[in-house]
């Protein structure tokens, strides 16, 4: 499956699937904490199974700064 | 995993509350918070005026989007910092938000006012950009706030932030900060009351809410964030909250009900006396604002620097830009 990060620059990844979006994520050692995992309009939970034919969006949620 | 109220397939999972959502009672639930943390708080009273800070990021849009649909009288307030074009595209998504709903903007560019950009301060201050920046957007909330006559300044501070900048200070024992931290702080003569109604809301609770109301929002961090001190300490806090979901949460919570007014009574007595700032007439504790010592100094190196013209002086003044909804227009 296609993976694209925005954490919080773009970057594509190709992982062989099925697998979990929490297996997903570790494989990816990123921490489900800080993210928010996408496919198209919806969000996925952790326990959402993803195939090879999917392609999903982890998009950073943590910032530094601003107001 | 399915909704909690409705049994639909679910979109978010709220691990510290045992609860995943669909995502219209994922907007529900989060809207929810919002309207209990300001009538916990009192944060906004009849007749209010509340102006929003809004930077463009995903934080302060969420919060003006739920606060104007709470029905809340709001007026965003934008600050250009002239870092670049992060610094455009920040002005660029917050007037799309604002002109989309039909919400008023008030807009201060820092070099437009003050003759320099924040980037340009740093380098004319020898201080860190984050230093001069956070000075800066203190000064101009509290300074436009008085100007404009609003009585409220609401800020986009998330459950992720406020449990951060606790571990910031609790790791050096700051009892000057750690007294004042909190999701209320009262007005007092010349400071405006100044409220954080995310202040129990996760930051990827945030990016959900952002994500499934649809609001564009600027995914960029700024560049002078890397490195900061406080993405270190959300980075260990979600460590902690990945292997027990609820920390930040009692982290935060439980020493603002348990600690600090213990820490406050110990200190009683410890407040500084407030005057009017002699260049700018804000409120300060010393004869000169802050703000206004650090611009003082910036002008100074900058004009060796030829950056400004040797006859410019400092006016503490912001020179605001009004965008009107278009109704008004």
């Amino acid at each position: 499956m296609k993976v694209i990060l925005r954490t919080p620059h773009k970057e594509e990844r190709e992982i062989q699937g099925p697998l979990t979006v929490r297996e997903m994520l570790t494989r990816l050692d990123v921490d489900p904490e800080g993210v928010i995992v996408a496919r198209g309009r919806e969000l996925l939970t952790q326990d959402t199974l993803l195939n090879d034919s999917d392609t999903v969006e982890i998009i950073r949620a943590i910032s530094g700064g601003g107001l | 995993m399915r909704c909690s109220v409705c049994g639909a397939p679910a979109q978010v999972e709220v691990r510290r509350r045992n609860q995943a959502f669909c995502p219209e009672h994922y907007r529900a639930w989060f809207v929810n918070e919002v309207r209990r943390n300001l009538k916990r708080h009192q944060m906004i009273r009849k007749g209010d005026r509340v102006l929003v800070a809004v930077s463009g990021g995903k934080d302060s849009l969420v919060l003006w989007d739920t606060l104007t649909g709470l029905g809340y009288r709001t007026t965003g307030f934008h600050i250009q910092l002239g870092i670049g074009d992060y610094s455009k595209r920040a002005l660029a998504a917050t007037r799309a938000f604002a002109e989309e709903r039909g919400l008023e903007l008030l807009v201060v560019d820092v070099r437009e006012s003050f003759g320099l950009t924040i980037p340009q301060l740093a380098q004319s201050t020898g201080r860190a950009a984050c230093s001069g920046c956070g000075l800066s957007k203190r000064y101009l909330m509290n300074r436009v706030a008085a100007d404009e006559g609003y009585g409220v300044v609401a800020t986009g501070h998330n459950l992720d932030d406020e449990a951060a900048t606790l571990m910031g200070n609790v790791s050096r024992w700051q009892t000057d900060a750690l007294v004042r931290q909190g999701p209320l702080l009262e007005e007092r003569e010349g400071l405006a009351r100044r409220i954080k109604p995310l202040y129990t809301l996760t930051e990827r609770e945030v990016a959900a809410y952002a994500f499934l109301a649809g609001i564009e929002y600027q995914h960029e961090e700024c560049p002078h964030a890397e490195g900061a001190k406080s993405l270190l300490y959300k980075d260990i806090l979600n460590r902690l909250e990945t292997r027990m979901p609820g920390t930040k949460q009692a982290f935060l919570v439980q020493y603002l009900k348990k600690v600090q007014p213990v820490l406050k009574e110990g200190l009683a007595g410890g407040d500084v006396e407030l005057r009017r700032c002699e260049r700018c007439g804000q409120v300060t504790t010393g004869s000169v604002c802050a703000h206004c010592k650090l611009w003082d100094r910036a002008y100074a190196r900058a004009k060796k620097r030829r950056l400004l013209l040797e006859s410019r002086g400092f006016d503490p003044r912001p020179k605001v830009d009004r965008l009107k909804p278009a109704s008004e227009a």
